[in-house]
């Protein structure tokens, strides 16, 4: 019996699985975000020392966790592609590379927005905020080495090789706050440190993040699917076309 | 509108950039989506198919 890996193995299969699934967790990520909004904004008290810059906190979190969760998406994927040689590892990790760059790019962003009102100033060398800002550069690392090589194969491995390298930066930027004494406020737990009524907010937004990127990722997968089949009928057609401009002159010489 | 404080532009900036960023991510997806769909279909205008493809987009 073929597990849900093996089957989803098959391009065809997963482009007709995604199409049903897609317009379900599109929709659960935008009614969770309508909700999340409301309660942000409406439904939440200000923080008696932060005040009404909490409400940035709703969407700094979620780019936060995303920022990890999508390197590690890419690093499974990676793995999968260099060890199982699976079909879709590459797929995965390339549509994913961007997603994850933008949601590192939004939480520095508004890590540094809330730390102006906050700390006095946007941006501080800081053990958590560098390594944060080291992941997304390489992010665009992974992005600018897969389009710097024509060839796909090999662009494949070498990019697979460097994020499995850079699969590193996960624990430093996991741990920095207590290795290291930073600026940055120390990790956060949700069950005792967060008031209920912040804590709520917080998870349903960082839900409807988290079904946003699965989403988007969906369809960034589908996207090269059907850039690779464009590419793949290409090369079928100009070899075709070859074929049977060899086939003429043959056929014109021996006449 | 919802009184802020003193804040208030730190936040909406906040949120603007991320609403900027993630609706820019969803246009990119569907034009990218978009065109690869027309390339396919002129490709199988001119009679190039893959074996087995039919329908399956």
């Amino acid at each position: 019996m073929q597990t849900l890996t093996q089957r989803l193995a098959n391009p065809t299969r997963f482009m007709e699985l995604s199409a049903r699934l897609l317009p379900w967790i599109s929709a659960a990520s935008a009614i969770l975000l309508a909700y999340g909004l409301y309660l942000a904004f409406i439904d939440s008290p200000a923080d008696y020392q932060q005040g009404e810059t909490v409400r940035i906190m709703y969407i700094h979190v979620p780019c936060a966790w995303l920022s990890m969760m999508v390197y590690g998406v890419i690093a499974v994927s990676s793995f999968g592609l260099l060890v199982f040689r699976h079909p879709l590892a590459d797929v995965s990790a390339k549509a994913a590379a961007p997603l994850g760059a933008a949601f590192t790019f939004l939480a520095l962003l508004t890590g540094s927005l809330w730390g102006k009102p906050m700390w006095g100033t946007y941006w501080v060398w800081d053990a958590r905020l560098t390594s944060v800002l080291i992941l997304f550069f390489l992010y665009l690392g992974l992005i600018a080495l897969r389009s710097a090589l024509e060839d796909e194969g090999a662009a494949a491995k070498l990019t697979a090789i460097l994020a499995l390298v850079g699969v590193t930066i996960l624990p430093i930027i996991k741990f920095s706050v207590d290795w290291w004494n930073t600026l940055h406020q120390p990790s956060t737990d949700f069950t005792s440190t967060v008031d209920p009524s912040m804590r709520l907010p917080l998870l349903v937004m960082a839900a409807a993040f988290t079904l946003l990127f699965f989403a988007m990722h969906l369809k960034a997968m589908r996207n090269e699917i059907l850039r690779r089949r464009v590419k793949a009928l290409r090369t079928q057609a100009v070899a075709g076309r070859d074929r049977l401009a060899a086939h003429a002159t043959t056929q014109g010489a021996a006449e | 509108m919802i009184d802020l404080g003193p804040h208030a532009a730190f936040i909406w900036v906040s949120y603007a950039a991320v609403a900027v960023t993630v609706a820019g991510l969803i246009v990119w997806l569907i034009a990218d989506g978009r065109k690869q769909h027309s390339d396919l279909d002129a490709l199988e205008r001119q009679g190039v198919r893959r074996r087995g493809s039919v329908g399956v987009r």
